[in-house]
């Protein structure tokens, strides 16, 4: 069995008495596709920024890739080829949608030191790749919602990342918006991306994941075959009540 | 315009301004034109932190008079060149601005600023206490009337002097914005979170830009004592520095180097100008009124009114 590219054990997280995340052990091997669900309040974002390096967590270890990487910043968990997509898309306002781009290509793909890419031409590449072929001389303020959620992904994956965190990269689009979205996903996974997705949009949850993991109240509660998942009581109990 | 390029077309422009004003040959065009010159190097310097990565300081007089207080005691303890000073000047307030940024890690908007606005009176205190620069009763610097090797006038020197410092903070500021690190700027001013998610390693970006800015400031203001002559804390902590400072990039554009240049000759030029014809005291009253019409007409500056800026920026960047 291959080691895990994501091995996370024993991850707690509290803000002041609140317990957020309570002994998460979580294992991820290349090329999966996992879905992360769980009521609002369950800790997956508290999850994805202890994950990414924004917040610290309190207990236990994760590593990627054989690295440990407790204390370790965001940007350079980021280097190491951990990516992540916000909730919420977070553009560089004042820089145009290819100047997004443009920051993780100079800061990360430079960084590592495996030789120069062609920055205009991947940046067409990665627009291409998500739909946005064309724009990259517009400011983000000038794309819709689902465009902007595409570049928010595209920023992430031009840090040409090996496993992309997405957190609720659907959460408010249309129906048609939504597809547009996992196709993207699917896409990116067919590229031997490690994806772990985080969403409330079960239909998208279920088109996607080949494992789901559910929290409730800052624990893992669930972790296997989706279909199994969620006929387990203990999820259905966290989703539909007694 | 490759770098080389736009510095010899600035030490040729600057080298026509000398001129310019030796053809007038009135030595109230150096006095008046040094404050001029400072400020534009101040207003650039404090665009390297506050318009680049967003982080406003407040604390300007701060980096300014420590550097003023640093020639009083270099002339007090081992009178060296004038350029040598500066330069120590500069090494001062850029340590003072690495450290700054140290305690300050977690500070944004408005605390950050609070920071800096604290920095400068803590800074003031200790000079304040410091009976070797002068104290509280201030220490007079004898400023001698022609340099020992040039054998011109000491204020043409200190004017040619503040020029270079210009050429030299102008073409700074052009580089980064025309760099990676620029580039890391701005992602840091438009959202630092992403910023770091996306590989950025904000904190080191953040210490360049506050000990460049802090040097800047500091050089700018290392010649202040052989201008001024008398130099007390009041004065060269003067609030006045950081209101000027802050309002020229904003009224000229924050977005790339000409904003500060443009804001600073044409504010601090017209302070020149009333200063002698009506009053002195009516200089921060045109800095309000002209803030205020400003951020009405053109909140993002002159530049900015113009559609240059970041664009104009953009399409000079070399890839």
């Amino acid at each position: 069995m291959n080691p895990p590219l994501l091995d996370v054990s024993g991850l707690g997280k509290r803000f002041g008495g609140f317990v957020a995340l309570e002994a998460i052990d979580l294992r991820v091997t290349e090329g999966e596709r996992i879905g992360l669900i769980g009521p609002n309040g369950s800790g997956k974002s508290t999850l994805v920024n202890c994950l990414s390096g924004t917040l610290r967590n309190e207990t236990g270890q994760v590593r990627f890739a054989g690295r440990l990487l407790d204390g370790m910043a965001a940007h350079q968990r980021t280097r190491l080829g951990l990516a992540r997509s916000f909730q919420l898309p977070r553009p560089f306002r004042s820089l145009t949608v290819a100047e997004n781009l443009q920051i993780p290509i100079e800061y990360v793909v430079h960084a590592r030191g495996e030789g120069r890419v062609d920055v205009p031409a991947r940046c067409a590449e990665l627009l291409g790749l998500v739909g946005l072929a064309g724009r990259g001389e517009e400011l983000p303020a000038g794309l819709t919602q689902v465009e902007m959620r595409k570049l928010e992904l595209a920023r992430a994956m031009a840090a040409e990342p090996r496993l992309l965190i997405a957190d609720e990269a659907m959460a408010g689009l249309s129906h048609q918006e939504v597809d547009d979205i996992l196709a993207l996903l699917l896409a990116l996974n067919d590229r031997g991306v490690t994806i772990i997705m985080i969403e409330h949009i079960m239909r998208a949850v279920m088109g996607f994941s080949q494992r789901l993991v559910v929290l409730v109240a800052g624990r893992k509660i669930a972790d296997g075959n989706p279909e199994e998942v969620i006929r387990n009581p203990e999820v259905e109990r966290a989703y539909l009540g007694e | 315009m490759r770098g080389w390029t736009f510095l010899l077309l600035a030490v040729l422009v600057a080298g026509a301004v000398y001129a310019a004003a030796a053809a007038v040959n009135n030595g109230y065009v150096f006095f008046a034109g040094y404050v001029v010159l400072q400020y534009v190097v101040l207003a650039t310097a404090w665009n390297l932190l506050g318009g680049y990565t967003g982080y406003v300081n407040f604390g300007i007089a701060g980096f300014f008079a420590l550097a003023a207080y640093t020639t009083v005691a270099l002339e007090k303890l081992a009178p060296l060149p004038l350029p040598v000073v500066i330069l120590a000047g500069g090494a001062i307030s850029g340590l003072l601005g690495l450290g700054m940024g140290y305690l300050t890690l977690r500070l944004r908007g408005v605390f950050f600023s609070i920071a800096t606005l604290a920095m400068a009176v803590v800074a003031q205190t200790f000079v304040v206490n410091w009976n070797f620069v002068g104290g509280s009763a201030g220490a007079f610097v004898i400023r001698p009337q022609f340099t020992a090797w040039l054998r011109i006038d000491y204020i043409h020197y200190l004017f040619l002097l503040m020029l270079g410092l210009c050429v030299i903070a102008l073409a700074t500021a052009r580089l980064i914005e025309r760099s990676r690190l620029g580039d890391g700027f701005a992602a840091i001013r438009d959202d630092e979170l992403a910023a770091e998610a996306a590989g950025v390693p904000t904190l080191r970006l953040k210490l360049i830009a506050t000990a460049l800015s802090g040097a800047f400031m500091g050089m700018a203001g290392a010649p202040l004592p052989y201008y001024v002559t008398y130099l007390d804390p009041p004065s060269a902590f003067s609030l006045s520095y950081a209101v000027n400072t802050i309002a020229m990039p904003l009224i000229g554009g924050t977005a790339a180097w000409p904003g500060p240049l443009i804001g600073a000759l044409l504010l601090a030029t017209l302070q020149q100008l009333v200063t002698v014809t009506i009053s002195s005291a009516v200089n921060l009253l045109i800095v309000g009124l002209m803030l205020v019409g400003f951020i009405i007409i053109a909140p993002r500056g002159i530049i900015g009114w113009f559609g240059i800026g970041a664009g104009l920026v953009r399409k000079g960047k070399r890839r």
